[in-house]
């Protein structure tokens, strides 16, 4: 059995998600674990799937979804990594202001530095406005008030707002 | 005095609608400072910012600093929404501040100043606020639950330099609006 990670990006229509997994589906593949998107009108799919399977038999399968080439599409076989249980305190960063230059590298390298394991980020640009969204683990021993000072400097440094506040987790 | 009491004519000003401000513009992100209640550019702003809210489709509440001045004034009428309990009818707080929140609950939020996004954030369901009537400075408990008091946290956080997009629940919780309504 292969872990085969699979990604297409391309021109939005409909169609794309149900061709593409019927074609998986007819190669006996199972779908793990995916996100499928629009990024600014181009649809963007990523997915993990396992099957008795090669890349390459992958690649033939969803050839036909990238044969008018306004889709491309690829295949490559991943490693299993067990999904980690995170030791760490979770999160969420915002970040809003004006568009420009190296906000998210600006203050994810705040976070990196910290020891932050960000596990999911969306950015969003509507006319001048950038907004950032990120969940990040914090190691158990960071200082989250010192974290939160450098962000907030990072943040006037780029005339931008930022905000850290840890995550409220909902469990039944 | 209760909020019962009060009603938006109580202001003695004709309204004026002015321009709202979108984000990423500085003032959204500025501190209120207190204001006089009984202050004749008080009042009026009261009176403003009510005719700007009556005038916006779909809009339940609006914050000085969303019409350029960061002034701790804001006003709120979430009558006949779907989603209220507890109504005021329309009113103007000013230097309103929150006393007690409970009962958390994720609910969808929009805002005139950022008219692209929608976001998904936590608020309270149980709200109790203090905060003065214009013009008689007259200092009032308001309780309230429900849609109202999601309005109102909104509106505070506005008058704190705070927009909804600080407050997103997490990494999808952003989305972009489909309408305005």
């Amino acid at each position: 059995m292969s872990l085969i990670a699979v990604t297409v990006i391309g021109h939005d229509r409909p169609g794309i998600i149900a061709e593409a997994t019927s074609a998986l589906a007819e190669l006996g593949i199972n779908l793990e674990d995916s996100t499928m998107t629009r990024l600014r009108g181009h649809f963007a799919m990523m997915l993990l799937c396992e099957g008795d399977t090669t890349v390459s038999q992958v690649e033939r399968a969803l050839g036909d979804l990238a044969a008018d080439g306004t889709l491309q599409v690829s295949a490559r076989e991943v490693d299993r990594d067990e999904p980690g249980t995170s030791s760490g305190r979770p999160y969420v960063l915002t970040v809003h202001g004006g568009d420009r230059l190296g906000i998210v590298s600006a203050v994810t390298s705040v976070l990196a530095r910290a020891g932050g394991n960000i596990t999911d980020l969306t950015t969003r640009l509507t006319n001048d406005l950038y907004m950032v969204v990120a969940e990040v683990d914090l190691p158990v021993d960071a200082d989250e008030s010192v974290l939160a000072a450098e962000l907030t400097a990072i943040g006037r440094q780029l005339g931008i707002d930022v905000a850290l506040r840890a995550q409220e987790t909902d469990v039944l | 005095m209760s909020l019962h009491d009060w009603s938006v004519h109580d202001l003695g000003t004709e309204g004026q609608v002015r321009e709202v401000l979108r984000a990423p513009d500085a003032v959204l992100s500025t501190p209120s400072e207190k204001v006089d209640p009984g202050d004749a550019s008080v009042v009026q702003l009261a009176a403003d910012l009510v005719a700007t809210m009556r005038v916006s489709p779909g809009c339940v509440g609006l914050a000085a600093n969303q019409v350029g001045l960061a002034w701790h004034v804001f006003c709120v009428d979430v009558t006949e929404h779907p989603k209220a309990r507890t109504t005021h009818g329309t009113f103007v707080l000013c230097n309103a501040r929150v006393v007690e929140a409970s009962r958390k609950e994720k609910g969808r939020e929009g805002c005139m100043s950022v008219p692209e996004l929608t976001g998904d954030v936590k608020r309270a369901t149980r709200l109790t606020v203090t905060g003065q009537l214009p013009p008689s400075g007259d200092e009032i408990v308001v309780e309230t639950d429900a849609f109202e008091a999601r309005a109102v946290q909104h509106e505070i956080d506005h008058c704190d330099g705070f927009l909804f997009l600080d407050r997103v629940a997490g990494a999808h919780a952003v989305y972009a609006r489909k309408t305005y309504l």
